[in-house]
């Protein structure tokens, strides 16, 4: 079976779209450089540059996507969407809407996130929480190369605005590209299973809103996206040498959120331990636990998730970030 | 006020020296994520930043380093908070990207464009409760198209801030070239938004020195804001480790990784007709060749040896003063290392 890196496999199902879709299109700052194995394929018409203009080209995607086209806009890193959010929040997500279901906004926002090398605040954030809150946004987070192939599929082939978020410590190109900049004197602790893995030789498309369980475990079922699910499993296999046995619940989608997957892991275990590599006030761990408030399963419920801004400090920054640790201390404090 | 060169070499060698020392930290892996110096703008850092004094305030992007050391902050703190450490600048958590300064009124920002908002609120503070005082915005060519960038100007004109917006052009906007990326001439969008423009040679401080001064003038006396241009090249690229140097540094390591994957993208079936992805891959190759072009590559553009080069007639008071500015920089660099981290 082939295998390939989270990015690889993003790029290869865009790929695969590109070539049945004429609509598609791919534009965004330096995209003919990053995307460059596409412009070589498909052309400047399909493939092309941007200014550093966030907020005219993001919204000229909303359009774009209304009249027609299917245009996947790349951004530098999802902090940048701050300069360009009216394009989400006011119009990508409330045209649906506003059109009483009649017209539709067919656009896929592709944009890195995440920390764990060291970049600062600005430029580390995970933000996924804070496009979920708004009512319209499909908000995609993968944590394996097959995942990022086919929900990017399902993104291309949804009819409404998707945000596609790639964790950089899980992107072997964007790691390259921002964090290492070809040094060989800095390290990463990169969960394997989440940057490098196995690839059906055609993608179909994953069904958005369905979490899938990754570990079965008796005790604790820990819930996250992204980098945070190959932490939680790291945690499982520590907390197991304790006999502690942990179930690891991977959303894949935050918006929208899988209920009734959700509600199956945790009545399975009767604890909750919600992680999440985002802000913890007002975000996906709070969501999960009114969830199951709401339909009213008993359980014990603890999260870790980060707290304040994202330290530049390399030591501080895994402290602020949901490490092993944290996740371990989080599920044993909810064991009797 | 005329310049003088050598108090302007002297911050600008200053400024280099420290920089190339932190060019080796990263190397050598002891700072983390990206790393922008301001190595090849501090004929323009320098030029601006000597008119300043205390009440004058700094929007800064995400080359800081260079106009703080310049404006006197304390290179130990800076270089501490480069190392992540929690006696830096910003006790190790904001980075090269989050310098802040506040006894200067000096505030960093890694978004584009964000310094000319910045630079309006800090002009109009100045304003209201410091009349005389002016704030400079630090930003590159790339930052004119952003919209926020654009909104300040108009801001800036409108209110009659005192204000100087500093555009120090690289020609390059990250890996793309601007000019590919920009409708019309940047002097003529400043003017069209209500604020005049002075061009100066940014390779030379004397010149940015005195094209500012008048700037400066009109700002502190209540003429309002003015936007400085200047012509620059980051020697180092967009960031240290940019991807297009690499590839024209070192072809042997960079294009194994690069080619053959392009090479399978180009031949594979179903995409466009053959000419349209000759078109595809001249854009690629070209922007290569762009850099392999690049003024980046020619010591020529490189402000501190020419401004060196100017001083060479009294080489007994070039080599005290550089002999100097050296010894001042290891000092600070081995003090900081010696330190053991606490």
């Amino acid at each position: 079976m082939t295998t390939m890196s989270l990015t690889q496999a993003a790029d290869d199902a865009l790929a695969q779209a590109m070539a049945e879709d004429p609509r598609v299109v791919v534009f965004g700052e330096d995209v003919p450089l990053l995307r460059r194995d596409l412009l070589v394929r498909f052309g400047s018409r399909r493939v092309f540059g941007a200014p550093i203009s966030e907020s005219a080209f993001l919204g000229a995607g909303v359009a774009a996507a209304m009249a027609g086209l299917r245009p996947v806009v790349e951004l530098y890193m999802v902090d940048f969407i701050g300069v360009a959010a009216d394009a989400l929040l006011n119009h990508a997500a409330k045209v649906a809407t506003f059109s009483g279901g009649s017209w539709q906004a067919p656009l896929v926002v592709r944009a890195p996130c995440g920390g764990w090398y060291g970049d600062g605040g600005q430029h580390g954030q995970s933000l996924w929480g804070w496009l979920a809150h708004i009512p319209g946004l499909t908000v995609i987070v993968p944590s394996t190369p097959a995942d990022a192939g086919g929900l990017f599929l399902a993104a291309l082939k949804h009819d409404g605005p998707a945000i596609f978020l790639e964790s950089k410590l899980l992107s072997e190109s964007w790691l390259e590209f921002l964090g290492s900049g070809g040094r060989t004197t800095v390290r990463y602790d990169i969960p394997e299973a989440g940057a490098r893995g196995p690839v059906p030789a055609r993608w179909e498309p994953l069904p958005l809103g369905r979490a899938e369980l990754r570990r079965r475990g008796r005790d604790v079922t820990i819930v996250s996206v992204g980098v945070g699910v190959h932490r939680a499993l790291e945690a499982a296999a520590v907390l197991e040498r304790d006999g502690i046995s942990a179930g690891v619940l991977d959303l894949r989608t935050v918006a929208p959120l899988d209920r009734a997957g959700l509600l199956e892991a945790a009545a399975a275990t009767g604890r909750v331990l919600a992680v999440d590599e985002d802000y913890e006030a007002f975000g996906l761990t709070g969501e999960i636990a009114a969830v199951l408030a709401e339909e009213g399963l008993a359980v014990r419920y603890g999260r870790v998730a980060v707290r304040s801004t994202i330290p530049y400090a390399r030591r501080l920054e895994d402290e602020a970030l949901p490490n092993v640790g944290r996740i371990c201390a989080g599920a044993r404090a909810l064991l009797p | 006020m005329s310049s003088d060169i050598w108090a302007l070499y002297a911050l600008m060698l200053k400024s280099r020296l420290f920089e190339e020392a932190v060019a080796k930290l990263w190397h050598d892996g002891l700072i983390s994520g990206e790393m922008h110096l301001g190595t090849g703008e501090e004929a323009i850092i320098a030029g601006v930043v000597s008119h300043l004094r205390d009440g004058d305030a700094m929007a800064l992007d995400h080359r800081g380093t260079a106009p703080l050391l310049m404006r006197g902050v304390d290179p130990a703190a800076i270089l501490q908070e480069l190392l992540g450490r929690p006696d830096g600048l910003g006790r190790g958590m904001g980075g090269h990207m989050h310098l802040f300064a506040p006894d200067h009124l000096a505030a960093s920002s890694g978004i584009v464009g964000a310094t000319g908002p910045a630079a309006a609120g800090f002009g109009l503070a100045a304003e209201r409760l410091r009349p005389g005082s002016i704030a400079v915005a630090f930003f590159g060519e790339g930052a004119m198209n952003q919209g926020m960038m654009m909104e300040a100007l108009n801001l800036a004109a409108v209110w009659r801030l005192p204000v100087l917006f500093v555009c120090k052009d690289d020609g390059w906007s990250i890996t793309t070239r601007s000019d590919r990326m920009t409708g019309g001439r940047l002097a003529e969008r400043s003017r069209g938004l209500g604020v005049p423009v002075i061009e100066a040679d940014g390779l030379d401080p004397c010149a940015v020195f005195e094209a500012a001064a008048a700037a400066v003038r009109r700002a502190r006396s209540g003429g309002g804001p003015t936007l400085l241009h200047g012509r620059c090249v980051h020697l180092e690229g967009h960031f240290l480790g940019d991807q297009l140097l690499r590839i024209v540094r070192r072809p042997l390591r960079e294009i194994p990784g690069i080619v053959p994957p392009m090479a399978k993208a180009f031949l594979k079936a179903r995409g466009a007709p053959f000419g349209e992805r000759l078109k595809g891959l001249h854009a690629v190759a070209s922007a290569v060749v762009a850099a392999l072009r690049d003024p980046r590559r020619d010591p020529g553009y490189d402000p501190v040896a020419r401004t060196r080069k100017a001083l060479g007639s009294d080489p007994a008071r070039l080599k005290a003063l550089e002999d100097g500015i050296a010894a001042d920089v290891d000092a600070t660099i081995a003090a900081v290392l010696g330190k053991a981290e606490p």
